[in-house]
């Protein structure tokens, strides 16, 4: 066992960050060599919230085991869905109501801001600002109140099913939304001032964990922490789907592809979708919330493929279907454990508080890398 | 008008009255040992409830408000909990050192007491070197850090502990250069002296533009010498978990979060007495009928405003700024604040030589 | 001019730490910003919002009616067992056997409010209720009988 071992045959010191450590935002373990302060190697150890959800899905139907999925990325929980939803939905070979494809759109889009702005504000946590956390709740905690008015709970919503949504939306969803981008103007500001021009901030996240364009691509990154190398990666402009074609907002590339580029392409992400809801909130078409589909799904025998673009990268939903209710294999492709794979990359040779910027703007959810 | 003063002297005599001069020197050692530890709980009690409030207030909460009216015996509950705490003791842990840690860091900070003028005439030891006592006395902190930190049997504590050695020895430069500027002005290592040389005028007003930058230097290296944000590497929490004292809890733990808290108590109390007057009313040159308004506030109030001032500024950084690098922070000092400081002494000895100061 | 710059480098960096400060000693002396809730304490002017998914509950009229028909729909859609049907047959007023719940059994333990057993019940016998409080110190409360003793199935309820 690695805990047994002080240090290495060269003297470098291993020491365990994790499974329970501040810095790790859950249960990642990463047994790190150090010479000195300088990181010699970085060897995650994955499986301490392994709950199988891959094998539980095989025995739950079309209809239930979406809401398994919310567990994965809980941050994203909207997005996971949804992603699920879209898989199941190309298997029916149902078109779902365009009021549907808005608000699902919406939806996506107030959930990749809320997980925006925890990861802002526990980065700025993990470089030792506390106040920023707290900062970033209070927004946080309007896009959950909005959340909850509509969908009825805070983080694992269970809002998108196969065929559309479960619900319609609540009356005052769109008064709420836009007292949201109200509050969020006014306060985005405070962010800059807080964290993003303080000049200590800045020098700790310039110029280290640097990840190069190659390296992105080849470790599979996907999603902020690709596009902060100039990878262009956004699932929502390469393979729309529901409305994204008709959408107009950019994809936030920033090529340093150092701590600080993944920073400021997460920053941009959260003023793209504040544009994207801009644009749809005043526009939702009427009709239907669902389209008609059979109490019982079955999909036909095949292999079903869907991805979508969450908070933290691309998000693949693999269905194999023997003709049954329930899937026969079904494989997620998660972004954060591509992301983390890149991690001993990066930080080689940086020094351990770097690590924890880095691990920061990688934006780790750890159930989504175990799932 | 009564004053710290008047009921020193007034103890003074009646003891002197009563008993022998040796055994009145003994009794008010004693007295004054009282009065420290006494002292002692008080500032952790109030410096933590007020580094709560001050921390709540700027992250948009409420803070302890359930304990006492507006939760101001938090801490006081808290002080109960971690004295019925169980003091665990890591099994590979240097047993002797591990224990006495903590009590070096207590001592190191009941000793810097000593010098400091609480009100006018009430000072424990009136010094003739007090400065240099208090610089050299204030180095031997790191050998408390260190020795927990090497004791734990912990890498955490020991990375935190290597890194606070350096950072402390490092930051011992400038706060000593900037301390060092005043003494040139004030021509004196004596506490009670440069207190005196600011009867009309506080230092950062009479030395200007040297001796702010001084005063600026100064608070930067006390804060990263106390450990405190944006420099506690020693204990960077995302880090190290909790860097030198990870396996300290109970009491052994409360006797390092007191020390850092009368640590930042008193440098920040020489801060106080070196640039902003220590005790001495806010004097502006011969505004005599000014002058006489401002003395009716008495001293012992001057001296803990400008103390619990500049507490609020090194909270106030604490709770804004992110955490620096190990690199950085010696780069900082090396690279900036040592030439700077080294600069400015310059400065101020022409300054004290030429006569350019108010 | 590199002292120039240089001193325009430090002057930045220090107005950048104090626009932080300006931010924060805003919001340490404006107390109207502080949005802490004190929760124990506001209990009574909590409000939750009405599609908020507490736990679920099967509403009674006040005859003791509920509802539901025992069509073990919401125990099918359940992904995890966490509701139990359990059907006896009463005789109806005219004589014939209907089948009728004698408990519905609910998990509250097992249940993680995906909402899925309200959809699919056909005669609305279920709802969720908007409760959050559920700790008990007994894990045995925590199975709950939704219908309540002695309720019958509605009029009309088919």
């Amino acid at each position: 066992m690695v805990e047994e071992i002080g240090t290495t045959e060269e003297g470098d010191l291993i020491i365990n960050v994790g499974p329970q450590h501040p810095a790790t935002h859950g249960v990642l373990h990463l047994v790190i060599t150090l010479n000195g302060e300088t990181i010699k190697k970085v060897e995650p150890h994955l499986g301490y919230i392994h709950r199988s959800i891959e094998k539980m899905c095989e025995s739950l139907t079309y209809r239930q085991f979406i809401y398994v999925t919310s567990r994965m990325d809980y941050l994203s929980a909207h997005i996971n869905n949804h992603a699920c939803a879209l898989c199941v939905e190309k298997g029916l070979d149902v078109e779902i109501p365009r009021r549907a494809q808005v608000i699902r759109v919406l939806m996506d889009e107030l959930t990749r801001i809320a997980s925006h702005e925890l990861w802002w504000g526990a980065m700025a946590m993990d470089l030792g600002a506390f106040t920023p956390f707290f900062h970033a709740f209070r927004e946080r905690e309007t896009i959950n109140d909005i959340m909850e008015e509509t969908c009825g709970a805070r983080l694992t919503m269970n809002y998108m099913v196969p065929g559309g949504l479960m619900a319609d939306l609540h009356p005052n969803f769109q008064k709420r939304v836009k007292e949201f981008i109200t509050l969020y103007k006014l306060k985005i500001n405070e962010y800059a001032e807080l964290v993003t021009g303080n000049i200590i901030f800045q020098n700790r996240m310039k110029g280290v964990g640097y990840l190069s364009a190659e390296d992105a691509i080849s470790y599979g990154c996907s999603g902020p922490t690709a596009r902060g190398s100039g990878v262009s990666c956004d699932i929502r402009k390469l393979y729309p789907y529901e409305v994204y074609d008709k959408l107009e907002f950019d994809e936030v590339l920033e090529t340093e592809g150092d701590s600080f580029a993944r920073y400021m392409v997460r920053i941009g992400e959260m003023n793209q979708s504040i544009k994207i809801i801009e644009q749809l909130i005043d526009n939702i078409p009427d009709g239907d919330f669902q389209a008609k589909t059979k109490v019982v799904l079955k999909l036909p025998k095949g292999e079903f493929y869907s991805r979508v673009e969450t908070a933290r990268g691309e998000l693949g939903v693999y269905i194999v279907s023997e003709g049954g209710t329930t899937p026969y294999r079904i494989k997620f492709r998660s972004p954060g454990f591509s992301n983390l794979s890149a991690l001993d990359h990066m930080a080689r040779g940086s020094k351990l508080g770097d690590l924890v910027a880095m691990m920061g703007t990688l934006d780790l959810v750890i159930p989504d890398i175990d799932r | 008008m009564w004053s710290f003063s008047k009921i020193a002297d007034l103890v003074h005599q009646s003891l002197n009255h009563t008993f022998s001069p040796t055994l009145a020197t003994i009794i008010e050692m004693v007295i004054v040992g009282v009065c420290v530890i006494g002292l002692f709980a008080v500032l952790g009690l109030v410096l933590v409830i007020m580094e709560r409030k001050v921390s709540a207030w700027i992250q948009i909460r409420l803070g302890p408000n359930r304990v006492g009216p507006k939760g101001m015996f938090q801490s006081l509950a808290d002080t109960v909990k971690l004295l019925v705490k169980e003091g665990m003791t890591p099994s590979g842990a240097d047993k002797f050192l591990f224990n006495l840690a903590p009590y070096i860091a207590l001592i190191v900070a009941m000793l810097l007491m000593a010098p400091l003028a609480f009100a006018k005439d009430f000072q424990m030891w009136d010094l003739n070197i007090g400065v240099l006592y208090v610089s050299a006395i204030s180095s031997v902190s790191v050998i408390s850090i260190l020795m927990a930190g090497w004791s734990s049997n912990n890498k955490y504590s020991l990375m935190g502990a290597m890194r606070s050695g350096a950072q402390i020895v490092s930051y011992e430069l400038s706060a000593g250069f900037s301390v060092l500027s005043v003494v040139v002005l004030a021509g004196s290592l004596n506490l009670n002296t440069i207190i005196q040389s600011q009867a009309d005028g506080w230092w950062i007003f009479k030395g200007h533009i040297p001796v702010m930058i001084s005063f600026v230097i100064f608070i930067i290296a006390v804060t990263a010498e106390t450990n405190r944000a944006p420099f506690d590497l020693a204990e960077a929490e995302s880090e190290l978990t909790a860097g030198f004292h990870t396996e300290y809890s109970g009491m052994k733990f409360a006797l390092f979060f007191l020390a850092e808290y009368v640590n930042v108590f008193i440098v920040c109390a020489i801060g106080a007495t070196l640039f902003l007057g220590g005790w001495m009313p806010f004097h502006i040159g011969h505004w005599d009928g000014f002058n006489h308004v401002m003395d009716y506030i008495p001293s012992s109030i001057w001296f803990f405003g400008k103390t619990f001032f500049l507490i609020f500024l090194i909270m106030w950084f604490r709770w804004t700024f992110p955490r620096l690098r190990i690199d950085q922070l010696l780069n900082l000092e090396w690279k900036y604040l040592l030439p700077i400081s080294l600069f400015n002494i310059l400065l101020v000895t022409a300054m004290a030589i030429l006569g350019w100061y108010f | 001019m590199f002292i120039v710059k240089y001193i325009k480098e430090v002057f930045n960096a220090v107005k950048s730490l104090f626009v932080g400060l300006r931010r924060t000693g805003y919001y340490f002396t404006h107390h109207k910003e502080i949005i802490t809730q004190q929760y124990p304490d506001n209990r009574d002017t909590l409000n939750l919002p009405e599609r908020f998914k507490g736990e679920v509950v099967m509403p009674h009229n006040e005859n003791n009616e509920h509802r539901c028909t025992g069509c073990t729909a919401c125990e099918l859609a359940c992904p995890n067992g966490t509701i139990k049907v359990i059907t006896k047959f009463d005789i109806g007023t005219d004589g014939k056997k209907k089948k009728a719940i004698d408990k519905l059994v609910y998990h509250l333990e097992l249940c993680t409010m995906c909402n899925l057993c309200i959809i699919a019940c056909p005669s609305d016998a279920i709802v969720m209720a908007q409760t959050f409080e559920h700790s008990v110190f007994d894990r045995a409360e925590l199975t709950k009988i939704l219908n309540n003793p002695g309720s019958k199935i509605m009029e009309g309820v088919e």
